[in-house]
């Protein structure tokens, strides 16, 4: 199996993150390598096999349902990229 | 006394309670070789002034008692420290100061430590050598152009140069144990669930652990037993009853069963590491220990399974990095111009991989293939160390399958970066504790490490086990200070 150059736009479509035809060719090149790597795991015949989904085997715990207020919105918004006193602050979304 | 950065966490305790040293004096004395040291790069961003008003501050009404009295101690970038910058050694959180703190930090401060500053390592520690982060590579101490190992490898180049007397950095496929032996350090990654993940920028959630990096076995005891907790805000946390590490620290080690895997003899390995794990078993006989051949069969696929899910858990983590709420923000037209434009700009060339093979291997009509695949073999590679601890006690391997190597000799071939990881990754895969100690040095007078691999939660053995081994190897590191500047 081999990852084409539309393969690779489209996987940067769904990672949000933008790249040029330069660096896309080239991380095809590095993908294409690292899946070859990879492709080893074929050798494995693991359909009776469970997946291992936690390696630290305990159930998620319970805590109570306590009402705990502490004002933390100014904290939150400490390192908002665009000030305002109020809200997070991005481009225009509804027309 | 040897001059005061020279000195263990040990020695440094002892001679605060004994009221031989100040605080005071032994921050100073470690900033200043700081000022003098900025040529390797360890710092990201340093607290120097507020440490020293901290040293103060504990002179002033020193509580002795603590575990860490007035010590001051750098950290890896990757725990969030309050009003302290936490970059994660990336663009995307150049801007970013936390307003909470990390647990295990909080255990260092809550035991009497002081916060130095913030250690240099791969970006998101994603990577070998700390040459990805945004903030440049780090100089291994050890000898000049040569790579310190990473991620933690400001962390483990600081400790070796006496920048800090101990630290704690984060293993999730190695960054602990490789940097460790690329310096002739300690370097212990506990057991899944043992220290909290609270505060610590994510990488791969169901791998990454903290851990201790130290000069030696006994620090490294001391180190672990503040820092190991736990924990309501991390949900795979386990409450356990943790062990006074250091008070049971020991060099009996008679009858202790020690497994050799065969698997871990891997090709084109230099002689120097088969000769160094030779001796290795040996010194472990010497000291009383019974020496078990097992196998690990799966060991060669763990590689492949670390690389499909530590970018998919890496892609999920990293979908948190917008540009909305916090970090560094790239406007665009609209809301998917911008998302795309500042993880373009914001993230480095390693990350970018890493989050597309993540992406790509989770995505609609691959994620069974490769996610479910690589979680089956997950299981195997687990049950391989399940079966070989029902016949012994601790597995003894090399930490690495090579010396440090030169800045920019592997950053044009990922796998083969990918590969210094080998004798590493399984233990992540699987949970549980390893250390890497140092053990010798190669022709070029590198220095080289074993790893001692234990069963979940019993941090004790291999602490016990390094710690006669350590008496026997009797490791030196004799680095020349070439770096030092007036």
């Amino acid at each position: 199996m081999s990852i084409d150059l539309k393969t690779v736009k489209h996987i940067s479509k769904l990672a949000r993150i933008s790249i040029d035809d330069e660096k896309a060719n080239k991380l095809k090149g590095d993908l294409n390598n690292i899946f070859e790597f990879i492709e080893k795991l074929n050798e494995l015949n693991t359909d009776n096999v469970q997946a291992l989904t936690s390696i630290a085997e305990t159930t998620l715990r319970f805590r109570k349902d306590e009402i705990k207020s502490e004002n933390i919105r100014e904290k939150i918004l400490k390192n908002s990229p665009e000030e305002n006193k109020d809200f997070f602050v991005v481009p225009k979304v509804v027309e | 006394m040897s001059d005061i950065t020279s000195q263990s966490l040990f020695e440094l305790t002892l001679n605060i309670k004994e009221k031989k040293l100040s605080s005071e004096e032994i921050t100073k004395a470690f900033i200043d070789r700081a000022e003098k040291s900025r040529k390797l790069n360890v710092y990201v961003t340093d607290n120097f002034e507020k440490a020293v008003d901290q040293s103060k501050k504990f002179d002033s009404n020193p509580n002795l008692d603590s575990k860490l009295p007035g010590i001051p101690i750098a950290v890896k970038d990757l725990f969030c420290t309050i009003g302290v910058r936490t970059t994660a050694g990336s663009k995307i959180l150049n801007n970013f100061v936390p307003t909470y703190e990390s647990t295990v930090t909080q255990n260092l401060w809550n035991h009497g430590a002081i916060l130095l500053g913030k250690l240099n390592c791969d970006e998101f520690a994603m990577g070998s050598s700390n040459e990805t982060s945004f903030f440049g590579n780090v100089q291994n101490p050890v000898g000049e152009k040569l790579v310190p190992g990473g991620s933690s490898g400001g962390s483990s180049a600081a400790v070796a140069a006496n920048l800090t007397p101990v630290t704690i950095g984060t293993d999730t496929g190695g960054s602990i144990r490789q940097p460790a032996s690329f310096t002739g350090t300690v370097g212990l990654k506990p057991t899944y669930g043992s220290c909290s993940r609270y505060g610590i920028v994510a990488f791969a959630s169901s791998l990454d652990q903290a851990g201790p990096m130290t000069k030696n076995v006994r620090d490294c005891s001391m180190l672990l037993e503040v820092i190991s907790s736990f924990d309501q805000k991390d949900s795979t946390s386990i409450d356990y009853k943790r062990n006074n590490y250091s008070k049971e620290l020991s060099k009996d080690i008679k009858g202790k069963k020690i497994g050799i895997p065969k698997e871990y003899r891997v090709d084109n390995m230099p002689d120097e590491i088969e000769q160094l794990w030779k001796n290795g078993i040996t010194y472990a006989k010497d000291c009383g220990a019974e020496i078990v051949d097992i196998s690990l069969p799966h060991t060669n696929y763990a590689l492949p399974t670390y690389y499909i899910v530590a970018p998919a858990e890496a892609s999920s983590n990293l979908a948190r990095y917008d540009g909305v709420k916090y970090g560094f923000r790239s406007p665009g037209q609209n809301l998917i111009e911008m998302y795309e434009k500042t993880r373009s700009e914001g993230f480095g060339d390693e990350v970018k991989r890493r989050i597309m093979i993540g992406t790509y291997v989770l995505s609609s009509g691959y994620y069974d293939a490769y996610y479910l695949k690589a979680q089956k073999v997950r299981q195997l590679i687990k049950k391989d160390f399940d079966d070989a601890f029902s016949k012994v006690d601790a597995i003894l391997t090399p930490s690495t399958p090579s010396s440090a190597f030169k800045i920019g000799e592997k950053t044009n071939d990922p796998v083969s970066m990918y590969l210094n990881d080998i004798f590493t990754v399984p233990i992540n895969l699987a949970g549980l504790p390893g250390i890497s100690i140092p053990a010798g040095k190669d022709k070029n007078n590198y220095p080289l490490g074993l790893q001692v691999i234990g069963k979940p939660f019993d941090e004790q053995i291999i602490l016990n086990i390094s710690y006669a081994l350590e008496d026997k190897i009797n490791f030196k590191n004799d680095i020349s200070d070439w770096w030092l500047s007036e």
